[in-house]
This record gives C-alpha cells, structure tokens and sequence, in this order.
C-alpha cells in the first residue's frame, strides 16, 4: 500500500485539428477527451437559441456532445477515437444548413 | 351539451381503464359531454401502446369500408379536441403537435400506379381527398425524393400528432372538467350486480362506477377476461427509427405504395415498408414494420437495418444521418383488423375501445367521441356495427 493517489499523466504525443489548430491527444483519448483535456468545454451550438454544448453523459448516449469530424456532421465526440490528422469543427446548429428546403 | 345532474353516489358514471390515447380521448369526449369520469392506468399516462407509436392521423391507407368511416370522423374529432383544448391552455395545435401535414404516397414502378390511382378514385367515393402526382411533379411536394420514381398521389388530410403529449393534454382537459386520474392502480377483476359490471377491483380497493371502458390497447383482451367475454387482441411488433434533428428535410408523411398491401396483410411474416415523416423537434420518424412475434420485447436488427434501407431508398439523404435511437411497440389487432368499439351486450355496462392495430392515434379521438354518444344515450355519428364486441364469435359459431 501507498499513499500516492492513483493517476496517470498520458503523453499527449499526436495532433489533430480543431478549427484551424493543433489539439494534442494521448493514445486512446476519444476526441471529446482531448478537446476536455485542451480546456475546450463547448463545440457545438444549438439548433434554435445558439446555446453552448459539450460533453454531458460522455458514453455515447445522450447526442449531446455532437461535431463535425472530417466533414460529418453529428459525430458524438465522446466516442469518437481521435487520430492524427482528423479535421474537427465546431458544429452549428445540426451542421446540415445546407440541406434546408 | 348541457352536463347530466351528479348522481346521488359519489361514484363516477364512467370509469376508463387505460390512460394511453384512447382512454384519455374517451376520457375527455366523456367529461365534455357532462359525465363524471375516472381513469386508471396500472402503469403511467401514455405508458403502453401509445408510447410505441408514431402519431399517424391517416386516411391515405384505408380502403373504403367502416375504418376509413371512423377515421375520417377521427380528424374531425382530433381537429375539435385541438380547438378545445387550445382554448384551456393558450397552446397552438391542441399542445399536442397536430399537424395536418399531408401524406405523399410513392410508387417505385410504374407497375404500381394503377393500384395506387384506383385505390384513390375509390377513397375519393368515400370523402377523401386524393391528388395525383406525377413523377416530373414529386420533387414539388419532396425536394429531397428519389430521382426515378414512378408517380405518386397526395393526400391533404393525412395529419400527424405528437401521442404521448396528446395522451397527456386530453387527460388534462378532462381533469380541468372534473375527471380524476389514478395511475399505477391495476384493475385486477370486475364489480358485478348480476350479469351487469358496476365498477372494477384494484389493490388499491373496489372503484364502482356507472359504466367501465376497457381502453387497455394491446391488453384489451386480459381486461375483458376479467368480465368474462372474450375479445380477441393480440400484439403486432412494430418499429420505430429516430434520426438525428435535422433541418426540414421531410414535409409530408412519405410511404411507398406497399404499405397499404403490409397494413390489410395477414402475414405473420416480417413486413416492413417505410414511412417517413419529420417532426417539430427536428427528428425523421421513420416506421413501420409489422411481425407477429407475440410479446416478444426484443429489437430485431435485421429489421432496423431494412426500415433504413427503405428510408434512404426513398430519400437518398437520410443516408448521412445517423439514428438517435430506435424504439418499438405491440399494435393490437383483432382477426378482422377492425377495432372493437361500443357496449358489449355480454356484459351490460361494459364498452370496449381497444384494438384499433397501428392506427389508434389517428382513430383514438373519433372513438371518444362515439363512445361518449353511446354513454350519454345519444345516438353515435357513426354505425358501430361493424365494430362491435361480440361479433366474434359470431364468426367462431
């Protein structure tokens, strides 16, 4: 037994985008993980009021945490695993204007 | 309607079993029309059938006959419930979503067309409005349809409502008008004087009333054993897809022609055929598959991934948009796919309103609204004959 407490500092060893810059990440953090550990706590906005959204349930539930990744929209950044070189954006609204009649 | 005298008891003149949609449409015609009126659920407010439904208000898929009949008196009721109920609350569309959005039924072959257009010419015969499509003009009513498609037909009157807020508005309309509502309270046999019903047992003890509605959806048939008469209920797995919200990609109900053949079918089969449909909260609703798998509460992945496929065939953009969730639900159907409507003569001071299959939400205001007739004594805006709860064994004899 010891008195240290449990933790573990994973080196952020890879990069990927977001809006327009470097996001470091460990191995095995999701892109919702990495955008947290970055200090980003919102990257979407909702659909009527613009109101600011991150993660909330953080197990791939809820939809709440929703981006756009390499130009999908509605990928749940809690269960998405980041890779080097992945293109994430904020996600406006339901990130499909374009489609509106 | 001028509301009756009380009756000398504290008991109420009707008791509804069942707080889904059409216990409480039964509930608040009933309440309306002067009578004093309590409703039990063994579960929640919309906890059963309605809550595994899509909110369809169709005439587009019924041929003409008695279901065609009380569906069209239906959307007249639902419109009357919306007014009344917009009036209490100050809510648009009844607080329920009512929407009469249109229904557009495809043809993916040209093969179809006929069917589809003398379908139609027979519907229009019977009061429904039917306008034919043809396939260089159904990208006009869905900018987002599959190129290639044969034709189609518009139907103005389908609508589409919102069913657990509906449950829930209605029941609250009758509550405003008196109506007590007991959820959680199980009705586990009947109170009989003689060979009439007179109330209902529950844990929570006896609960006499003038007259007991078996509105108990897909457990109809349980609750009519419990007055000794048989009505023949039975439970069909439907399906039930829920897209991401996206903006308005989807302006009608949109199904292919084969629907109408899955919903008169008596395959016990997997049948599925698309219908899809947006929703105020921005979701696609994409249904409906039908099975007969008993109670059975699983979710069949095989059927998922068709009702998709089906979806994206009609309109190749949903391919893009990934699924919230799915749910399901057991529709209660009877041999004959008629509901069971009216007093059963068996069992004096028992009515049925119950197994009314896939189209309980769009029938479920027309039903209260006869149902209420039946109670008050006043003759029903519609013949109920064909729906009556002892024509089964007129059948078996």
């Amino acid at each position: 037994m010891t008195d240290e407490p449990i933790g573990a500092e994973p080196v952020a060893a890879h990069h990927f985008s977001f809006d327009g810059r470097p996001v470091a990440f460990a191995d095995g953090h999701s892109v919702g993980a990495a955008l947290w550990a970055d200090g980003v706590r919102s990257w979407r906005s909702t659909r009527h009021a613009g109101k600011p959204r991150g993660i909330f349930c953080g197990i791939g539930v809820c939809f709440d945490c929703l981006v756009v990744v390499d130009g999908r929209a509605d990928e749940r950044a809690c269960v998405v695993p980041a890779r080097p070189g992945l293109d994430v954006r904020t996600q406006e609204g339901s990130g499909r204007a374009d489609l509106a009649l | 309607m001028t509301p009756r005298p009380a009756p000398a008891s504290g008991y109420p003149d009707v008791l509804v079993v069942g707080a889904g949609v059409v216990g409480a449409a039964c509930a608040l015609a009933a309440a309306r029309a002067g009578l004093r009126v309590t409703v039990v659920d063994r579960g929640p407010v919309a906890g059963g059938t309605t809550s595994g439904g899509e909110g369809n208000l169709l005439v587009s898929d019924k041929p003409p006959g008695p279901e065609l009949e009380l569906a069209l008196l239906s959307l007249r009721a639902w419109r009357d419930v919306a007014e009344h109920l917009s009036g209490g609350s100050g809510l648009p569309a009844g607080g329920f979503e009512l929407e009469p959005k249109g229904g557009l039924v495809v043809a993916e072959s040209p093969r179809a067309l006929p069917a589809l257009s003398a379908l139609a010419a027979r519907q229009r015969g019977a009061g429904v409005e039917a306008v034919e499509v043809p396939a260089d003009r159904l990208h006009d009513h869905e900018r987002h349809l599959a190129p290639g498609l044969a034709g189609g037909m518009f139907y103005p009157q389908d609508s589409q409502v919102q069913p657990m807020l509906a449950a829930a508005r209605m029941l609250a309309g009758a509550r405003a008008l008196g109506a007590t509502l007991r959820t959680g309270v199980e009705v586990t046999g009947m109170l009989r004087d003689g060979a009439r019903v007179v109330g209902v047992r529950t844990p929570d003890g006896d609960l006499p009333a003038g007259a007991v509605v078996n509105a108990a959806g897909t457990w109809g048939g349980a609750v009519a054993d419990l007055a000794g008469v048989r009505v023949p209920v039975l439970p069909r797995r439907g399906v039930i897809l829920v897209t991401a919200p996206v903006p308005v990609l989807v302006r009608h109900k949109v199904y292919a022609a084969e629907y109408v053949a899955d919903v008169a079918s008596d395959n016990a089969d997997l049948e599925s055929s698309a219908v899809v449909e947006g929703t105020p909260a921005g979701t696609i609703l994409v249904g409906a598959s039908r099975e007969r798998v008993g109670f059975d509460p699983a979710m069949p992945v095989h059927v998922v991934r068709r009702l998709a496929a089906q979806a994206v065939r009609l309109f190749p953009v949903l391919a893009d948009v990934p699924l919230l969730r799915t749910y399901r639900g057991f529709r209660p159907y009877c041999p004959d796919h008629l509901p069971v409507v009216g007093a059963d003569p068996r069992a004096p001071g028992l009515l049925h309103a119950c197994g009314h299959e896939g189209a309980g939400i769009g029938l479920a205001a027309g039903t209260g609204l006869v149902l209420a007739q039946v109670l008050t004594g006043v003759a029903p805006d519609l013949d109920l004959t064909p729906f009556r709860p002892e024509r089964f064994e007129e059948v078996a004899a």
